[in-house]
């Protein structure tokens, strides 16, 4: 079985944001660069998959500038066979963008079984699975938290969990596109003996105009950043335990206008 | 032509690590400093990931890697738990003798099972009566036939109640000295072979500390590692390659009490103002930070003169590098105590630990007193 996984290298969580002068990005030379969760949760399930069939190959394939490298690295030492990396100079392409830059790769790559983060965590825009399914003309469903193939390895089940604890399960035919949420499984470390045979595996590489993007602009630009207010100090109310309610009250209802 | 940059590889082994030791050891590690139970999961899981044994070479199923990658692993786990480290990486301290002087042959007798299952080993050096005078360790190896007869006693053994294997160092003359030490692989279930109770040490409690005696012990010859009347070498070229990862430890705990006192200070106020304003406390944490950044570069010259075969020169940085990083993770650890104030002399907060655990590195695998003795032979030497 083929399956492929598609990867975005994003900031950790812990970064701190700074807006650049201009304001339309994100100042990014300070962060420390991690594979999305989501799509991480999405490789742990397909590594799974690969060893418990005992056959088949896992590649990775990430849009990105140079040093989305890294993000396959990890992928790779944490057991991925193969890694394909579509190099861009701008790290600021919208998603549409991006998810055509993946569906030619893929409609050349011919994958049985598509695996990804159901959003990216740095804009959690939500739509490159969609993008890419639409493109490919497969079915897809976002949301899984696990998923099982048939035995005979033309279909899967994908389950989500819906909305007071319901299971919902969705059978596909493959080809198809499983994007991921926070799922069952706890993602493996890249292994010392991994991260060695990392080493020694090939990252193919391609660029926009090798697949005959070159002349699509991004449609989206962003054009301002804003940080969020300030969080304003908290307020110690004085007084005994009567006078300290009433006053509580009384703001609940005339300032913060909750009750 | 001098070039501080990591490959590729070590930087993501460095962060694997990193990783590994916030996730699995920086939670559990007041638990086990508190307890002193045998952290048996997380040397489970270490194993799982490859980085103990990492100098056992390809040929025999391992990674092959060098004093300086030993260097980058053992950092980041001093920065999680120095007892830890401790017991983490004594397997390699244990294995060394067989792996430099041992036969192929018993390569894969002694070492082969550690890399299938996660089994320990302990290295059996020390004595009661023989700690920086190791020359004059008395614990004998008699022969009989095709066996040696091994009786005396071992002191401080790490992970000694966890080993399923034991290099110890024995002598088959007390006369000769040096001369008539030996090195022997013994299993750890060897008839004879008795355990103390496990020490109640003031720091790095996670890690096992015993003594232990060999009454009448038979071991076959076939044990030797090395050539008899060699013991002496193969402890000290060992210790030459462990010496500086043990000082990596001591550069990533003093890392840690720095990292501690730094978010402290900014966070902690005095006469209305983050401590960390005042010139005070910030020559406190710019000499801490001076310090563990020379401790690392020694290091990292210890074992790139180690894998770039330099032995002499190896074994000098490393005693440098032991002598120096075990005093500056001290001095670091008291400053950051003095910098948490009574926090810091609190167990709510991470720095006491610490100061308890580094004192160790002044003491084990050479005091300071002795490194500074090789340091001093080597500079005065004609």
């Amino acid at each position: 079985m083929n399956i492929f996984v598609l990867l975005k290298q994003v900031p950790d969580t812990e970064s701190k944001i700074r807006i650049s002068p201009d304001r339309n990005n994100i100042e990014k030379n300070d962060f420390k660069w991690i594979i999305s969760p989501y799509d991480e949760f999405a490789l742990e399930e397909a590594l799974r998959t690969k060893e418990a069939l005992k056959a088949g190959t896992v590649t990775v394939l990430t849009v990105g500038p140079d040093r989305a490298v890294e993000a396959l690295r990890t992928a790779l030492a944490m057991g991925a066979d193969n890694a394909m990396h579509v190099k861009t100079e701008s790290d600021n392409l919208d998603t549409f963008l991006v998810s055509r830059a993946l569906a030619e790769v893929l409609k050349k790559e011919n994958p049985d079984f598509i695996l990804t983060g159901k959003q990216a965590v740095d804009d959690d825009q939500a739509a490159v699975f969609g993008y890419v399914a639409e493109f490919l003309n497969v079915p897809s469903v976002s949301g899984a938290i696990k998923y099982e193939v048939a035995p005979d390895r033309k279909s899967v089940k994908a389950y989500k969990e819906v909305e007071g604890g319901a299971k919902h399960v969705i059978e596909m035919p493959f080809p198809c596109l499983v994007a991921f949420t926070k799922g069952l499984n706890t993602p493996r470390y890249a292994s010392l003996p991994g991260i060695m045979k990392a080493k020694k595996k090939e990252i193919k590489g391609a660029t926009l105009a090798d697949l005959g993007l070159a002349s699509i602009e991004p449609t989206v630009k962003d054009s301002d950043y804003q940080l969020p207010p300030e969080r304003q100090a908290g307020k110690k109310i004085p007084g005994d335990g009567a006078t300290q309610a009433r006053e509580l009250v009384r703001l609940l209802r005339e300032e913060a206008k909750v009750i | 032509m001098i070039d501080f940059t990591l490959s590729d590889e070590q930087m993501a082994l460095k962060e694997m690590v990193r990783k590994f030791v916030e996730k699995e050891i920086v939670p559990v590690a007041k638990h086990h400093d508190e307890t002193k139970e045998f952290p048996h999961e997380v040397i489970k899981k270490a194993w799982e990931l490859g980085i103990m044994n990492v100098a056992v070479p390809q040929k025999f199923g391992g990674l092959g890697l060098g004093v300086f990658d030993d260097v980058l692993i053992s950092e980041e786990l001093g920065a999680g738990c120095l007892g830890m480290t401790t017991s983490i990486c004594v397997n390699t301290l244990a294995i060394y003798p067989i792996l430099l002087y041992g036969t192929d042959k018993q390569i894969e007798q002694f070492v082969t099972p550690l890399l299938k299952e996660p089994k320990l080993a302990s290295f059996c050096l020390t004595e009661p009566g023989a700690g920086s005078d190791a020359a004059g360790l008395s614990t004998q190896a008699r022969e009989d036939g095709d066996h040696f007869i091994v009786n005396g006693s071992k002191m401080w053994i790490t992970n000694a109640g966890h080993a399923s294997l034991f290099t110890v160092f024995c002598t088959v003359n007390k006369e000769l000295k040096q001369k008539g030490i030996i090195c022997l692989a013994i299993p750890a279930d060897a008839p004879g072979i008795s355990l103390g109770k496990a020490e109640d040490k003031l720091g790095q409690r996670a890690s096992d500390t015993r003594a232990i005696q060999f009454e009448n012990v038979r071991v076959p010859k076939s044990h030797l590692i090395g050539k008899m009347g060699e013991g002496f070498k193969v402890a000290l070229r060992t210790l030459d390659r462990t010496r500086t990862p043990i000082a990596a430890g001591a550069v990533g705990a003093a890392r840690a009490a720095l990292g501690h006192s730094i978010r402290y200070s900014k966070e902690r106020k005095q006469f209305n103002q983050p401590i960390a304003n005042f010139q005070a406390i910030q020559f406190m944490l710019a000499d801490m930070s001076t310090k563990v950044e020379a401790a690392r570069l020694l290091c990292y010259q210890a074992g790139w003169c180690l894998d770039n075969g330099k032995e002499v020169e190896g074994a000098y940085f490393s005693a440098h590098a032991k002598r120096f990083a075990a005093d500056m993770a001290m001095e670091v650890a008291i400053e950051a105590v003095q910098i948490f104030g009574g926090y810091g002399y609190t167990k709510e907060y991470p720095v006491e630990k610490i100061m308890r655990d580094v004192k160790l590195v002044q003491i084990y695998e050479g005091t300071s007193q002795v490194q500074r003795m090789v340091i001093a032979r080597h500079i005065l030497k004609d």
